[in-house]
């Protein structure tokens, strides 16, 4: 595995991610596999500071759905994509809500500053603030 | 018609330098074919069996004249003038070079479009009923609804790696020409009590390997909460729907697994969730958008009585031409099916003539059909005899609307990688031999697929025709009884299958039967077929 892509700025949690079944609550990091059902999670966000979704391959999507709903459902701390990922994914699981991809292979961060700054407006809401164009068009 | 503002544009335009940059890296071998493969399917680009193909969104299948020289325009300059309009309202050209695709797609997006999730497993372009605010018959034009939802579906940061691809249509008739019900979710307008329009919502229909029609899970939904449920129904699908085998992974297969009361019961679940964040636009963003759709002025005096005299002319008025909502105007059909040419081909030649047919007469809009053909959705009675003229002129005057040389094809082992067999030479046989009958046998959908995949959508055909192997030779099954209008059943399998030239001994005689069989010359072979049941036709071809 590469290094850790981080947006954030408060410093890495490194507690082990225990998995779903053997979470304890009370446990501040925890591992999900692409299918687990993370509305499970949500009595713990308050002591969870990492929450870490498998990415086992490049088709997997379930881990979308995850962060967002995780997001939304109050989650303010790290989640972290971990597995078969690209740069070229980076703005889909930002917006959905991760904020921090331990990819097979490497991304540069040159690379991901340029590629997550590509598209200048998104047509819906997702867990980030960015408005979509139609709150725009109203606003305009 | 649509256009972009400064938002839409700011986005394809992104799209293709962002494009630009992934094909530089490719060509110069930073990444590999293999990473590189999804990249280039979310734009849209395939490798066939002799060269990539580019397929092009044509988003609920409208277009206007600028965008139709544009698409002429790519077939000469990109590909070798020629392309081919396909069952989902898009266009497809089949000898792309990869080097030149940023270029290709700059063009495109300099007359707004693109070929955005043209391909993957992502919400692909929504196709609508090419008649929109034309037709007599429907209570709104479900364009707006559609081009909302092309907004949202763009770059979904959820729903971009669905199980697999998602199909969605969406009709304002009760006259089904988009066959909502063989889509994964058809949506159809509807009126309240109150006269507000509400959309009708099903799941779960498609084609391919495991034929399945949709089931309604909501018999009204309100247009303020439309966004906000489908994000709820894609939820469901993207958490649920298999990921372990890509034959069950589409969401037909969930619906059936759950059952469509327990599948429609979660997804109220989750839209319970999802509707108070927020989600759903406000109703100005609707109405801005159909502002855009708002019809040609249309002359209130145009002569409804005009010439007939001219036999050819007359018929192509009776079989081509359809009821528009407005007297004196109508609905033209130009088939893309003369007989022994490539269903859904057109040459930039005559893609040309039909952008100045449609500015000169038609409001400057054309519609892709999922038949593979073009309308020209409002025209002027009394223009149509001109019009007639030019379109004889340039070979597009078939006169064969839903008759049996209409026949839809995929493009098969000509083309296709995933193909068992050729499917264009047995349309292009079928074609010729029946077309000099097909009068006689009025409305009769013949639709032949190269493989289980169904893109010809054999299911839905009266007659259906399915390209298998069998040890190692094309092999044809004939499937008979299907339909994707409002009245949608499936096609069932006759017996065993032919070669190439025994499919086309078997369909003419199926037809021979047929017209035996008929209780009267306007019965068409589906309502026969429905009336006495596969037994006689068994007997015609295997007895
Ligand atoms: C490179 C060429 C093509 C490839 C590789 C291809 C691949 C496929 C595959 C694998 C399926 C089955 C999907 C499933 O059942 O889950 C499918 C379905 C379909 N394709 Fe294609 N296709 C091609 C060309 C076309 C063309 C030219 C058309 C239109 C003429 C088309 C329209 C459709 C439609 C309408 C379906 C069935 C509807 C449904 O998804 O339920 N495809 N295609
Ligand atoms: S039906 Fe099969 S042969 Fe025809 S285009 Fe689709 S995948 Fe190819």
């Amino acid at each position: 595995m590469a290094e850790v892509y981080r947006l954030r700025a408060d410093p890495e949690h490194t507690a082990p991610a225990v998995p779903l079944a053997e979470y304890q609550p009370g446990g501040t990091a925890v591992w999900l596999e692409a299918g687990d059902d993370a509305r499970l999670l949500v009595p713990h966000l308050g002591a969870l500071r990492r929450i870490d979704i498998a990415f086992p391959k490049f088709r997997e999507g379930r881990g979308y759905s995850s962060a967002r709903i995780l997001r939304e459902a109050g989650f303010t701390g790290e989640i972290r994509a971990v597995g078969v990922l690209y740069v070229d994914q980076l703005m889909f699981l930002t917006r959905a809500g991760f904020d921090a991809v331990l990819p097979e292979t490497p991304i540069d961060p040159a690379v991901a500053e340029q590629t997550l700054k590509r598209f200048p407006f998104v047509y819906m809401k997702a867990t980030d603030a960015v408005q979509p164009v139609w709150e725009l068009r109203e606003r305009a | 018609m649509y256009r972009y503002d400064e938002y839409d544009q700011a986005v394809v335009d992104a799209r293709v330098a962002e494009f630009r940059d992934q094909v530089e890296r490719r060509l110069k071998n930073e990444i590999s074919e293999e990473a590189f493969k999804p990249l280039r399917l979310m734009n849209g680009l395939y490798l066939q069996l002799h060269a990539y193909m580019l397929r092009v969104a044509i988003p609920y299948g409208t277009v206007d004249s600028r965008q139709m020289r544009m698409l002429a325009h790519i077939a000469r300059r990109y590909d070798r003038g020629y392309g081919h309009f396909t069952t989902r309202q898009n266009i497809q050209y089949n000898w792309m070079k990869l080097e030149e695709m940023p270029d290709l797609l700059a063009d495109l997006a300099s007359v707004e479009m693109h070929a955005f999730q043209t391909s993957g497993n992502c919400i692909r372009n929504i196709s609508s009923d090419q008649f929109a605010a034309a037709a007599a018959d429907e209570i709104a034009d479900p364009r707006p609804y559609a081009e909302l939802l092309r907004q949202w579906s763009t770059l979904h940061p959820e729903f971009s790696f669905l199980p697999r691809k998602f199909k969605i249509a969406v009709t304002g008739s009760t006259i089904d020409r988009a066959a909502i019900k063989l889509h994964d979710i058809g949506l159809e307008l509807v009126q309240n009590e109150a006269g507000e329009i509400g959309l009708k919502v099903l799941v779960g229909g498609g084609m391919g390997r495991t034929p399945m029609l949709g089931h309604v899970i909501r018999e009204y939904l309100p247009v303020a909460d439309y966004l906000s449920y489908m994000e709820a129904i894609l939820r469901v699908y993207n958490r649920h729907g298999r990921r372990d085998n890509i034959y069950k992974a589409r969401i037909k297969i969930l619906v059936n697994d759950l059952g469509p009361a327990e599948f429609a019961r979660q997804v109220e679940e989750e839209w319970a969730l999802v509707k108070p964040l927020g989600l759903d636009p406000p109703p100005s963003e609707l109405a801005r958008i159909a502002a855009h759709f708002a019809p040609p002025v249309l002359d209130a005096n145009a002569p409804v009585e005009i010439d007939l005299s001219n036999p050819d002319f007359a018929n192509w008025v009776a079989v081509n031409t359809h009821p528009h909502k407005a007297p004196g105007y109508t609905i033209v059909t130009i088939s893309l099916k003369a007989p022994g040419e490539i269903p859904g081909d057109a040459s930039a030649d005559q893609m040309d003539i039909i952008a100045d047919l449609a500015q000169r007469y038609a409001g400057d809009e054309i519609r892709v059909t999922h038949a593979q053909n073009l309308v020209l959705p409002h025209v002027r009675r009394a223009d149509l005899f001109d019009l007639w003229q030019v379109l004889v002129s340039a070979g597009l005057a078939t006169a064969n609307l839903d008759r049996a040389s209409d026949i839809i094809s995929c493009p098969g082992l000509d083309y296709c990688t995933l193909a068992n067999a050729r499917s264009i030479p047995i349309a292009q046989k079928l074609a010729v031999k029946l077309a000099p009958q097909e009068a006689d046998l009025g409305e009769l959908k013949i639709k032949v697929s190269g493989c289980i995949n169904g893109c010809g959508h054999h299911h839905a055909g009266h007659i259906g025709i399915l390209g298998v192997d069998r040890k190692g030779e094309e092999n044809y099954q004939l499937l008979l009884g299907g339909s994707g209008a409002e009245d949608a059943t499936l096609a069932k399998i006759l017996g065993p299958g032919f070669d190439e030239n025994g499919i086309v001994t078997a369909v003419e005689k199926v037809i021979d039967r047929y017209k035996t069989l008929r209780a009267d010359p306007a019965e068409r072979f589906l309502d026969t077929y429905r009336r006495v049941g596969a037994e006689p036709f068994k007997e015609a071809v295997y007895g």
